[in-house]
């Protein structure tokens, strides 16, 4: 019988698994934002063309939440914080 | 998220005629009462004073010449304990605290100042005794936030938490935060017609 395999310490910053699996950024609905408000932001924020912008607001007032922009935790830290700024309620998590 | 629930007239005679926006050359234009720019200035100051007294008031004010202020860092770690502030300077992440706090560190005096520049450009351009207000397109995007900042702390204090309820059924005629509820839905509509100038 060997011995237990030490484990090793390792420094997870985050950043050595973004490689292959992307960040994303989540909006979550809320009571308040107006749906033709949110759907401007997203146009506005990424560039999104109207159906699309009007999609993943649909998507976010019926499912909860849905992903609105994917890349690196860098970029999608931006995203957050431009959303943010529109005070819509936007987190970054890792996509898994 | 909300349809603009702007509600019927249903006779009340206090109600007056709700301003909204509409699409002028350059951006948006609309006519506001005395009455109505004394309540968004007054709304709209009061966001500029919590966003930015909360900001001196938390221990660490920077001090002249300090790096993390110069390089627009934040001392602030924990989200907000005032339930207005933590939704108008939200979590970066929803289950990682510690990325949370390094994510505020970084973004949230951008994010006050911000919402303080939004305010600002709200009280300069609508006169203390109402009249017409014209507005380019900038100045209608800090409109935009100004007005949804209100909207977000007016939810946090009125307790909306479901889009489709009816509040004036929630709160009694007593509870002094009904003569709120009103404002809530104006602002939305004004808010909705700003929008559609825009689109």
């Amino acid at each position: 019988m060997g011995v237990a395999p030490v484990e090793v310490e390792q420094p997870m910053t985050g950043q050595d698994t973004a490689l292959d699996a992307p960040w994303v950024t989540v909006v979550w609905n809320d009571p308040v934002n107006l749906m033709n408000y949110v759907t401007y932001v997203f146009q506005k924020v990424f560039g999104y063309p109207k159906a699309k912008a009007e999609k993943l607001m649909l998507d976010v007032h019926h499912k909860g939440k849905a992903v609105v922009s994917a890349g690196t935790r860098e970029a999608m830290e931006r995203d957050a914080e431009t959303l943010h700024g529109y005070g819509l309620w936007a987190t970054v998590s890792h996509d898994s | 998220m909300s349809w603009d629930g702007f509600p019927a007239d249903d006779g009340d005679e206090s109600v007056e005629i709700a301003a909204a926006f509409r699409a002028a050359p350059g951006g948006a234009a609309a006519y506001f009462e005395e009455g109505q720019a004394g309540v968004i200035r007054s709304l709209v100051s009061q966001i500029a004073e919590l966003v930015s007294a909360d900001a001196e008031s938390s221990g660490e004010t920077p001090a002249a010449g300090d790096l993390e202020a110069q390089l627009g860092l934040s001392s602030h770690a924990e989200a907000p304990d005032d339930p207005v502030l933590a939704r108008l300077l939200p979590d970066g992440y929803a289950d990682d605290k510690d990325a949370s706090a390094e994510f505020r560190r970084y973004t949230e005096e951008t994010l006050r100042s911000g919402k303080i520049s939004s305010a600002q450009t709200v009280l300069a351009s609508l006169p203390p005794g109402g009249g017409e207000v014209r507005l380019s397109e900038p100045e209608c995007q800090q409109w935009l936030r100004a007005l949804n900042d209100v909207r977000l702390a007016l939810s946090v204090r009125l307790g909306i938490t479901d889009e489709s309820e009816d509040l004036s059924e929630r709160l009694s005629p007593e509870d002094p935060r009904s003569a709120y509820i009103w404002v809530y839905q104006w602002l939305a509509y004004l808010q909705d017609s700003l929008i559609e100038s825009l689109t």
